[in-house]
């Protein structure tokens, strides 16, 4: 694809619906690979990544991984933000694409036991969330299945100490020669034994001071150091296990979800949280749904939707109520009389929910399909994306080996005009949004990610056009499957992926590597 | 390097600890900058030592809040007030940092310096602060530049407070909510010191755009507001201006703005006279007691007695008092809960015949209620009660919730009545007390929660002090005794701890004649903790008694206790021993 043709810096707002002018399909290409597997090379267990997030200008890219390490990486190609803008004010073609560099890693959670419970604490990163930045520091927010902790990371010029009023021969020692030497003496060390240290308030300075005292030079170096810091852990509020986190466009708070309840947080204060929706019926036995997802609007910070394993979202009103036990709208499909099996429920849980960067509409992830939901309208999603059709033979399968229960995540790209998800054998599916389109392409996180394409090319079906409610249904049936549908490999998924906020950008993580593409 | 003389050793290495790794040690120096900025001299203070605060300002939090501080009052090392503006640079710095207890700290100190600068000085060096925080690249100077606007309008000159007016204004509008928040929660102050022309124009047409903002967040500290500016303005302003726009607010989409509007309501009474009141207020404070959502009902059922105060009588009857009856019986425990904790002021206001008409029922009914939260909040506030409509009338009421609640299975909750036992005695009297309460009192010192027990022997030293120790040796001592000889060990070492309260409220003569000779004859049970209990109450004792009885009776059963198998007995034994004679000698 010529890049000129990039539509990528198209407002937000000029999303999916209205957007009747035929588009040209995607081209994708492959971008860069960080922990790229050698041949032959065993993945560690821990180096699996579990999250990946764009941040808000996506200037950065984080990932966690399964080790409770979190990876941040930083862009190189645009740096100069008005360079950028001018450049694309003047309709030069961007001949670059989005490319990033590690920037740092720090071990975000470590293993840890519940002695009250006996249980296990498994360190894996279960999201990751950006946060407003300041003061040229990043800021974020990950989570394990319980505790929730607020980074900082921040590049500090390194600092050292060259001169100090007393004898230099001690500075080299540091820090332990100097309390020795304050200990013979009785010194204020932590202010306890002021009376007796001669530096009590009656000593009687003379007014020009003492001149031969000094003030410790600092000299600073041109090295930078970068650092990240744990300010703050919000902890023992998940009874059960932490699916997902989401920050308020208020600045001021984030909410984190369990299977049964969702928690409302002030990042300032970890002491204590509101809780906002609780499912959990009196008596457990009568549990039927749990929650699998749960977001803020990108913009109205009193609106939230949850994805339930039933396959519905529910968008919730926070102004309503204290707790939001009712629901202001609920999305859901339901399943045509008859066509009810044993895995009609299992395959309708929802594993991931995002909204738009506009906030208008909203895409969800089961295990068969991709859907978009228009939020003004929740008597069905406006398009329907098959991802898994084809493997509805193989349910059973899926089930005996758990594949069945495997969360994917999806994405929208910044504009709205495309969406995406991962599958099995380390594919994933980009389908166009917008109405009409036919755009659907099957790529594999590799270095040629339209190897399979070529030799499989895909052919979209249209979906019946006759009644907009019920929304379009399209894509091939046969993602990445041989002519006998046989070497699909189960325990390959895609499962985590982010579409860059203003570009068409996505990376996406293949057990232990991260593969960009760009078009 | 230099060597430094004996008696400066100690600063030295003071200043020295400011750079220390150690963070304690340098949380040390920074809190005493002022000792170092002494022997330095102000000269050297304002040339080396804030330049070298200002460089050195990437510390761990804890230090910057400690430096933020002390720099607030570093005035006087500086060399008074005509040098206070060197204090700013270090002050500025620290207000962008991203730690908002670290910011407010050091805006807190801007502030405090600021108020003591000379005019001219302020607009030299102040307002350049502040406009250069507002217009400062990240979010974290902005809000702090907020807090700053009450202390430079003042002093500025007249193009000045229009461009601060501006500025400010542009604040209210910022792209970033924690901007937005930090101008209207700091509206109030600011629109406090602009000139009344201008209140009525730019300021509330900020005021304005803060009610009508989109985030929740903002619109409700938009209301702490509300009551602020109405204070400022003339009443009949006050009325066209803020009055529509909080009964707006109290209708608002939000339930956290209504909660704001029902905590802050009363306040605004006042502002805008009486008639407005009854027209506008009373039903909207009628509307939040009757809100859907329960936060917003406790928190106006929480005001309650504040508003109608602010009321006449039959305001207070006519509009106040039916919502108030169907509190009583609210849905939420936490309604009725705040309302319970409140409503006997209403007592005052309503007047003796409305409340014994109307009040009375309510607070009977709140009294049974089934969560033990809404009783025990009327019963802690009996005093008040009992002024208005005298204990006759309540007995009969007051004393089934008692025993209910001594009776409640959460400890928590038995513990809170035991609290209330003292007032309860004193208010309902003698008489009344021993025949229902007295029962209740002996019941406790057999609980199965420690805690339990120990406030209950606590109780009867206080009923003691209360009703004498005559009236203690008829009504606590035999009853408190007879429970020696429980077959459980802890019950009996809870008596020991009740003997060791009560004697020193009985005096010397019962202590001898009655409590005595029950710790003598503890020492020979079977169990080694009651052994080593009764060598410290023995201890404690030792003070109380005459010495010929610690001579005859006390110190040979320690010496008894002094020789136990147990190691423990014979420890606290021997402790015990020690005291007698230190207390002899003393003696």
């Amino acid at each position: 694809m010529n890049p000129t043709d990039s539509d990528d810096d198209r407002p937000a707002a000029a999303a999916a619906a209205d957007s009747a002018a035929p588009q040209q399909p995607l081209e994708w290409r492959f971008a860069q690979v960080f922990g790229e597997r050698a041949a032959g090379e065993d993945v560690q267990e821990v180096d699996i990544i579990s999250a990946i997030e764009f941040d808000k200008s996506g200037d950065h890219l984080a990932t966690g991984d399964r080790g409770g390490r979190v990876v941040l990486f930083e862009r190189t190609d645009a740096r100069d933000h008005a360079n950028r803008s001018e450049l694309e004010r003047q309709d030069v073609p961007i001949t670059r694409h989005p490319e990033f560099r590690y920037k740092t890693e720090f071990q975000s959670h470590e293993p840890e036991f519940d002695y009250l419970k006996s249980l296990e604490i498994e360190e894996k990163i279960n999201k990751i969330k950006w946060c407003q930045s300041a003061n040229n520091a990043l800021f974020l927010l990950s989570t394990n299945d319980k505790t929730i902790k607020y980074w900082k990371v921040q590049e500090k010029k390194i600092k050292q100490v060259s001169v100090m009023t007393l004898d230099t021969s001690t500075v080299g020692n540091g820090a332990t020669s100097r309390a020795s030497t304050s200990t013979s003496v009785p010194l204020p060390n932590g202010g306890c034994s002021e009376k007796s240290d001669g530096l009590n308030g009656d000593l009687l300075f003379p007014p020009g001071g003492y001149p031969s005292l000094r003030l410790p030079v600092v000299t600073t170096s041109q090295d930078v150091n970068l650092a990240a810091r744990c300010r703050r852990v919000y902890a023992h509020a998940h009874d059960y296990h932490i699916n997902s986190i989401s920050n308020n466009s208020d600045g001021e708070t984030f909410i984190s979800a369990d299977d049964l309840r969702i928690n409302l947080w002030n990042l300032e204060i970890n002491s204590q949280s509101f809780n906002i929706v609780d499912v959990k019926p009196t008596n457990m036995e009568d549990l039927t749904e749990v929650i699998t997802c749960a977001e803020f609007h990108p913009t109205h910070c009193n609106t939230l939707a949850y994805s339930s394993s039933k396959g519905s979202i529910r968008l919730i009103d926070l102004r309503q109520s204290a707790l939001c036990d009712n629901h202001s709208k609920i999305f859901e499909e339901h399943e045509a009389p008859g066509a009810r099996s044993f895995f009609t429920e299992i395959i309708a849980s929802i594993s991931d929910v995002k909204f738009s960067r506009d906030g208008r509409y909203l895409l969800s992830r089961d295990y068969m399909t991709l859907k978009l939901w228009d939020l003004n309208m929740d008597s069905g999603p406006v398009s329907t994306f098959q991802v898994h059709e084809h493997l509805r033979p193989r349910l059973c399968d899926l089930y005996e080996n758990d594949s069945i229960f495997d969360k994917f995540e999806c994405c929208l790209s910044g504009d709205g005009r495309h969406v995406a998800t991962g599958s099995y054998g380390n594919m994933f599916r980009v389908f166009g949004s917008t109405t009409g389109s036919t755009d659907v392409t099957t790529l594999e996180a590799s270095r040629n990610p339209m190897r399979r394409q070529m030799s499989n090319p895909n052919r979209p079906t249209r979906g019946t056009m006759t009644s907009m409610a019920r929304g379009v249904r399209r894509g091939g049936e046969n993602l990445g499957v041989d002519a006998n549908g046989n070497s699909l490999d189960f325990s390959t998924k895609l499962l985590h992926l982010a579409w860059h906020p203003t570009e068409n950008s996505i990376a996406c993580a293949a057990a232990n590597s991260l593969y960009m593409y760009y078009a | 390097m230099a060597m430094v003389d004996e008696p400066l050793y100690p600063i030295a290495v003071l200043i020295d600890e400011l750079k220390n790794e150690d963070i304690q040690l340098r949380l040390n120096s920074i809190r005493r900058l002022s000792t170092i900025a002494r022997a330095l001299g102000e000269e050297r203070t304002r040339k080396e030592l804030i330049p070298f605060l200002s460089e050195n300002n990437d510390d761990e939090d804890e230090v910057l809040l400690a430096m933020a501080e002390e720099l607030g009052v570093f005035i006087p090392y500086v060399g008074g007030v005509e040098h206070a503006h060197v204090l700013l640079p270090p002050l500025e710095t620290l207000s962008t940092v991203e730690e908002t207890c670290v910011r407010d700290k050091a805006v807190e100190s801007l502030c405090r310096i600021g108020a003591q600068m000379k005019e001219n000085d302020i607009v030299d060096f102040f307002i350049p602060v502040v406009k250069r925080l507002a217009s400062g690249e990240w979010f974290t100077a902005r809000v702090s530049s907020c807090g700053l606007f009450h202390i430079a309008y003042p002093s500025a000159t007249d193009p000045l407070k229009t461009e601060l007016r501006t500025i400010y204004g542009q604040l209210c509008q910022d792209d970033m909510p924690m901007v937005r928040r930090a101008a209207a929660s700091n509206l109030g102050k600011f629109a406090a010191t602009v000139e009344q022309s201008h209140l009525k124009t730019e300021i509330m047409s900020i005021f304005d755009d803060l009610t009508q903002d989109d985030q929740d967040s903002v619109r409700l500290l938009a209301v702490e507001g509300c009551a602020a500016l109405g204070k400022l303005l003339e009443p009949q302003d006050c009325v066209a201006h803020i009055l529509p726009v909080i009964v707006n607010f109290s209708q608002d989409k939000s339930w956290r703005v209504r909660y704001m509007v029902a905590n802050q309501l009363y306040e605004l009474c006042e502002a805008v006279g009486p008639e407005p009141t009854r027209a506008d207020l009373v039903p909207a404070y009628v509307r939040l007691l009757r809100d859907n959502e329960a936060e917003v009902r406790i928190a106006a059922a929480g005001k309650v007695t504040k508003f109608c105060r602010i009321l006449s009588p039959q305001l207070a009857i006519q509009h106040i008092l039916p919502c108030v009856k169907e509190l009583s019986s609210d849905s939420s425990q936490h309604v009725r809960s705040a309302l319970a904790s409140v409503i006997m002021g209403m007592a005052p206001v309503l007047g003796k015949d409305a409340t014994i008409a109307e009040l009375l029922p309510i607070f009977l009914s709140l009294l049974k209620d089934e969560f033990p939260d809404v009783r025990l909040n009327i019963i802690s506030k009996l005093d008040q009660v009992n002024q208005v409509i005298g204990i006759d009338l309540l007995s009969q009421s007051l004393l089934p919730a008692i025993v209910e609640l001594a009776e409640d299975r959460h400890w928590r909750v038995r513990l809170a009545i035991i609290e209330y036992i003292p007032l309860l005695a004193s208010q309902l009297g003698v008489g009344f007390f021993d025949d229902k309460l007295g029962a209740l009192c002996m019941q406790w010192l057999e609980d199965k929660v420690f805690s339990i027990r120990e406030a209950a022997a606590n109780n009867l030293k206080r009923l003691a002090e209360e009703f004498g120790p005559e009236w203690a040796m008829q009504h606590i001592i035999p009853q408190v005794l007879e429970k020696i000889n429980n077959p459980h060990y802890l019950y009996r070492m809870t008596i020991l701890q009740a003997i060791s309260l009560l004697a020193p409220v009985m005096g010397a003569d019962i202590t001898c004649q009655k409590l005595l000779p029950v710790v003598i004859n503890s020492s020979k049970d079977r169990v080694p903790n009651i052994k080593f209990n009764v060598a410290k109450v023995l201890q404690s004792l030792v003070p109380i008694l005459d010495q010929s009885v610690v001579d005859k009776t006390v110190k040979p059963c320690l010496v008894e206790l002094s020789e136990d198998p147990d190691v423990d007995v014979r420890y606290y034994a021997n402790q015990a021993l020690q005291a007698c004679d230190q207390i002899m000698m003393s003696s």
